[in-house]
């Protein structure tokens, strides 16, 4: 039974892109069958995380247009052979995504696929909506800050009364992951907590990614963190989310960077 | 074990009762009576359907054969007869209806068709309950009275209500009650953070609120036109 997971946020800069290539990465990993669907139309960016941008030939708005068939657009992961990607179009915008032609487009996803991911652009207009609007479960992806818990809390309502399911009378399934969470910044209540995030927004905690220079380090050579470093912090608490995800159940911990020896005796560099 | 309930028997109970009922005072000739019934039926046809109407034939001297052939005529007519007065009880054959004895005049009133009574339209209801936190975003206006949630209101939500708001869960939101101008609602919550309360249009921002109120459990209240907050218990 193939799951539609969206993945957003409402604030931009979050780590939705980031999240989405880290999950279906992971989920790939353990064999299931992904795809990781871009929805920022316009200001595309999960085929450079992906490390695919130089073999885009069609793209999203083709397949709902009617131009390209799905196979078309469709790019397989050169690590994972059961890992793919529907990009963007960088060219044009969202008014180009049209309800009935996303529709028609999971559809025929769901018959291929156990997982579609769809990385949502931020905001709340129709990029957004549309990328939520067939959504079975919703990753929202939170930093530990107002202005963000806040955005997440707007998505969430619009989660609970715009997907399908909602006006279905059905419940998406809605998950907090938080990212770029800094244990000893919150130690020294520079950050709202964990706690205090999960009371404002009311929805069950997916995981905890540490804030890691891992996560730039492997955007920038385009490969999903999951992949490109298993052993580190935010890989670790990514593969735990994504056993989360299929029903698994895993301990809640905040996976810590391995310091080196002269790390701990010099302390933590200056942000 | 063969259980056999015993018949229990009904009793038959009688209970007196009086009606009211159209009394036909017929007079000789009959014939030239009977025109006048029809022309009343020209003019209204129907209006002696299903009415109980009642003979009385004190004022004519009919033989047993004649009262039922009037009875006859006046079933033609679509006029049933319920009971005949003022004969003598052998001149009424077992066919006829029967005689009626110890009428009072009184005054018809006439009853306009009975109306069916309108399936009454259920009363509005005067409260509204929320069972989920309202995000961020939302705005929940409800004029007819009181509102509840019973989860948090998310910082930048809203409720409007026209009677009180009653919040088993965090005010981060705004809440303005009494917007109709009913100066006697209430705002209660279990944690006060609000960004804004109103009451009836008086309000105070979270600037306003005073701190030490903040994170418990409070109610907002109009005294006159100052707005007070006070700690709930």
């Amino acid at each position: 039974m193939a799951k539609v997971l969206v993945v957003t946020s409402g604030k931009g800069g979050v780590g939705k892109t980031t999240t989405t290539a880290a999950l279906g990465a992971a989920l790939a990993q353990s064999g299931q069958n992904v795809v990781v669907v871009d929805f920022d139309v316009g200001l595309r960016n999960l085929d450079l995380v992906m490390g695919a941008e130089r073999r885009v030939v069609f793209d999203l708005i083709n397949v709902v247009q009617g131009v390209a068939k799905l196979p078309q657009a469709l790019i397989r992961d050169k690590r994972l052979e059961n890992l793919w990607l529907l990009p963007a179009s960088q060219t044009r915008d969202k008014d180009a995504l049209t309800d009935e032609g996303v529709g028609r487009v999971i559809a025929e996803l769901r018959s291929r696929f156990d997982w579609i991911l769809c990385d949502s652009p931020a905001g709340i207009e129709r990029g957004a909506t549309l990328a939520m609007r067939y959504a079975d479960e919703a990753v929202i992806v939170t930093n530990p800050e107002v202005s963000s818990v806040r955005d997440s809390d707007r998505i969430i309502g619009m989660l609970d009364s715009k997907t399908v399911r909602a006006e279905r009378g059905e419940r998406v399934e809605k998950h907090i992951l938080i990212t770029r969470y800094d244990p000893a910044r919150a130690a020294r209540g520079e950050m709202l907590n964990i706690d205090d995030i999960l009371e404002i927004l009311a929805t069950p905690l997916l995981g905890i990614i540490p804030e890691s220079q891992d996560v730039l380090k492997a955007s920038n050579v385009g490969t999903p963190v999951t992949l490109n470093n298993a052993e580190s912090a935010p890989a670790r608490a990514y593969v735990d989310a994504s056993r989360r995800l299929m029903g698994e159940e895993v301990a809640m911990v905040v996976p810590l960077e391995r310091k080196g020896f002269m790390n701990r005796l010099l302390g933590r560099r200056a942000a | 074990m063969d259980v056999r309930a015993d018949p229990t028997r009904q009793l038959v109970r009688l209970r007196g009762r009086s009606y009211v009922a159209f009394v036909f005072s017929p007079v000789v000739p009959i014939v030239e009576w009977l025109a006048e019934i029809d022309a009343t039926l020209a003019r209204s046809p129907g209006y002696f359907v299903g009415k109980p109407i009642v003979l009385d034939l004190a004022a004519v001297d009919l033989s047993s054969s004649a009262i039922a052939h009037l009875v006859g005529s006046l079933n033609e007519r679509s006029i049933r007869v319920l009971g005949i007065e003022g004969v003598e009880e052998e001149r009424l054959g077992a066919n006829m209806p029967p005689l009626l004895t110890g009428g009072r005049a009184c005054v018809i009133t006439r009853s306009e068709p009975v109306q069916k009574a309108e399936p009454e339209a259920k009363p509005k209801p005067t409260s509204l309950l929320l069972d989920s936190p309202v995000r961020s975003g939302q705005s929940i206006v409800f004029m007819e009275g009181d509102v509840t949630v019973l989860g948090s209101v998310g910082s930048g939500a809203e409720i409007v209500a026209g009677g009180s708001i009653h919040i088993y869960g965090t005010l981060r939101g705004r809440a303005m009650a009494g917007v109709n101008g009913n100066s006697n609602a209430r705002i209660y919550c279990q944690k006060i953070e609000a960004e804004l309360l109103a009451i009836d249009g008086y309000y105070q921002t979270a600037e306003e609120i005073d701190e030490t109120l903040r994170n418990r459990p409070a109610q907002a209240w109009l005294q006159g036109d100052t707005m007070k907050i006070t700690p709930l218990n």
